[in-house]
């Protein structure tokens, strides 16, 4: 089989990858090829995570009006590696009245579960470590091993901040996972499929130079903003970062963590997002495909980088512009806002099926989605009182 | 294969021992919660997908955390002293093997085990179309069922207006 160079370029991992296994004994192959793929997405997301620390840092410096880290190396972009000497050479300490083996585990499962999610996300053309039936399901299921995580690190640290802070990740996390899976349902509607593979294979065709990414249609739009503001709450991030609030709970469940499992928690957290994003993109931008049938010559999992540093940059810029919401308001937004949304949108995208394409379905689709958000968000903004807020518990 | 079914089996029964024996209830939940993954990772050995990853979601991820909410909220931290062992271990034992005997006979006189059927591709699409087309009805009633539920519990948490303090 004979390739041309832009193939070759865009194939390139996948077969050095089996021509490096191909030169071992046959029994190792299946198992050599696997802890390889591993190993990659270990490297690259770690690499990654490092990367976007450096950036994360510089760019809410800009918003912030200062520097941002400039000191390590040119423009200090070497900076992570300055933090991963001081994490690694600091004291671990671990509260005496904790729950030794509790607190250790932790960390370690949620970094774990954390990678294990990358194992359905295909970043670039044959780049998936596994091809699942229920890929998307397998996704969400690993997910939620990130809840145990957390509550672990709450509870095990015997603080009563880290209790707080842990029960309120987990209110937020539960929360928020039911529009996340909503939102991601419409997808699955269309494909047909829960394999990240087929899904992404469906995008992957051009009418024109124009693609066929889901977030071009009006369910597809309404469902990936919906689905990235969720997955902003799935991981902890600004304006949804209550459960590390400094200012009422210091640092919420990774308190009492210092050192390299705190780093490992800052791992976990931002592995998280990048899981979700990836799996944005698979769904509604078309993961590795290119956003124009005449930029197809660029290496497919260029593609899938690119959209992800692109997401990255959103969320730093979120982060930097966005005041925290509280914890009464973040409850509410998601079930009186977010819920009935994503189900309206799961109505709208069983419309557009059965419609006769044109733009009466457009203008149809639109309208279903565009008016319930408004009449929503009116009558929301109806029931509020605003005066002065009574707590039943903190006077 | 087998070497694999005995992993995740050993790493069942242990969780699930655990699970008894442990003197914290929190840790016991915890090493239930090993348990259900063990489960999950036997699912997925016979090639269920849909069951295996439902088990995780549904177990792991909600049934763990509502337990350990519940323990949390209602015990102290402090774990109790008295033995693990209740003080009538022997009859609960006995009941237990009866039990284990009895559905251990009835699953030997079905013919289940001895029968060897095809090896069927539990894929994720029949699964669906059973849902959503044989069994629309019941799986209708369910959902209406567990929404009642929840309006339930929502109307029991729901903070109570005094009207006269």
């Amino acid at each position: 089989m004979t390739m041309s160079p832009i193939q070759q370029a865009d194939q390139f991992f996948v077969t050095s990858q089996h021509r490096f296994v191909s030169y071992l004994p046959a029994e190792f192959q299946s198992l050599t090829s696997a802890i390889l793929s591993v190993i990659a997405i270990v490297l690259v997301f770690a690499l990654l995570f490092a990367i976007t620390t450096v950036l994360e840092r510089k760019g809410l410096g800009r918003i912030q009006n200062r520097y941002g880290p400039n000191r390590v190396g040119p423009a200090g972009f070497f900076q992570p590696l300055a933090d991963g000497v001081k994490s690694l050479t600091k004291e671990d300490l671990v509260p005496r009245t904790a729950d030794q083996m509790v607190h250790f585990l932790a960390p370690v499962l949620l970094v774990t579960a954390a990678f294990l999610a990358y194992a359905v996300l295909p970043v670039g053309r044959n780049m998936v470590l596994v091809n699942l039936n229920a890929g998307i399901l397998y996704f969400f299921a690993v997910g939620s091993l990130v809840e145990l995580a957390v509550f672990m690190a709450g509870w095990s640290s015997r603080n009563k901040y880290s209790l707080l802070g842990g029960m309120r990740a987990i209110a937020q996390m539960i929360s928020y996972e039911v529009p996340l899976v909503l939102a991601s349902v419409v997808v699955i509607m269309a494909a047909g499929s829960l394999s990240t593979v087929s899904i992404v294979d469906m995008q992957a065709s051009y009418t024109g130079i124009w693609p066929h990414w889901f977030v071009f249609t009006p369910w597809g739009f309404a469902g990936f903003i919906l689905f990235m503001i969720a997955a902003t709450a799935e991981s902890n991030r600004s304006p949804f970062d209550l459960p590390e609030g400094e200012s009422e709970i210091i640092a919420g469940y990774y308190i009492e963590y210092s050192g390299f499992k705190f780093a490992l928690f800052f791992l976990g957290e931002y592995l998280g997002m990048f899981a979700t994003s990836g799996l944005a993109i698979t769904l509604f931008l078309g993961g590795w495909a290119a956003p124009f049938s005449f930029l197809t010559w660029i290496p497919s999992y260029l593609w899938f980088f690119a959209k992800l540093l692109l997401l990255i940059v959103i969320f730093i810029w979120i982060r930097g512009t966005l005041p925290r919401l509280r914890m009464d308001q973040l409850m509410s937004f998601a079930w009186q806002f977010m819920l009935p949304m994503t189900l309206f949108n799961l109505f709208v995208a069983g419309v557009w099926h059965f419609m006769p394409s044109g733009i009466v379905r457009w203008l149809v689709c639109i309208a279903l989605l565009v008016a319930p958000a408004i009449l929503l968000s009116r009558s929301l903004k109806q029931g509020k009182k605003f005066a002065v807020r009574h707590y039943r518990f903190a006077e | 294969m087998t070497v694999t079914f005995l992993i995740l089996a050993a790493l069942t029964l242990a969780g699930t021992v655990a699970a008894m024996a442990m003197r914290n209830l929190i840790h016991c939940v915890l090493a239930l919660t090993l348990g259900f993954a063990g489960l999950a990772a036997l699912y997925l050995l016979l090639g269920a997908q849909f069951v295996g990853f439902t088990q995780i979601l549904v177990y792991v991820g909600a049934v763990a955390i509502l337990a350990v909410f519940v323990i949390m909220m209602t015990q102290s931290a402090i774990p109790a002293m008295q033995s693990i062992f209740s003080s009538f271990w022997v009859a609960g034992s006995v009941v237990a093997a009866a039990v284990f005997a009895v559905l251990a006979w009835a699953i030997c006189r079905s013919g289940f085990a001895s029968q060897v059927l095809p090896p069927v591709e539990a894929a994720v699409h029949p699964i669906g179309d059973a849902l959503m087309h044989g069994y629309v009805l019941p799986l209708e009633i369910m959902g209406l069922l567990l929404t009642a539920a929840m309006i339930g519990a929502v109307v029991l948490a729901m903070h109570e207006k005094r009207r006269t303090p």
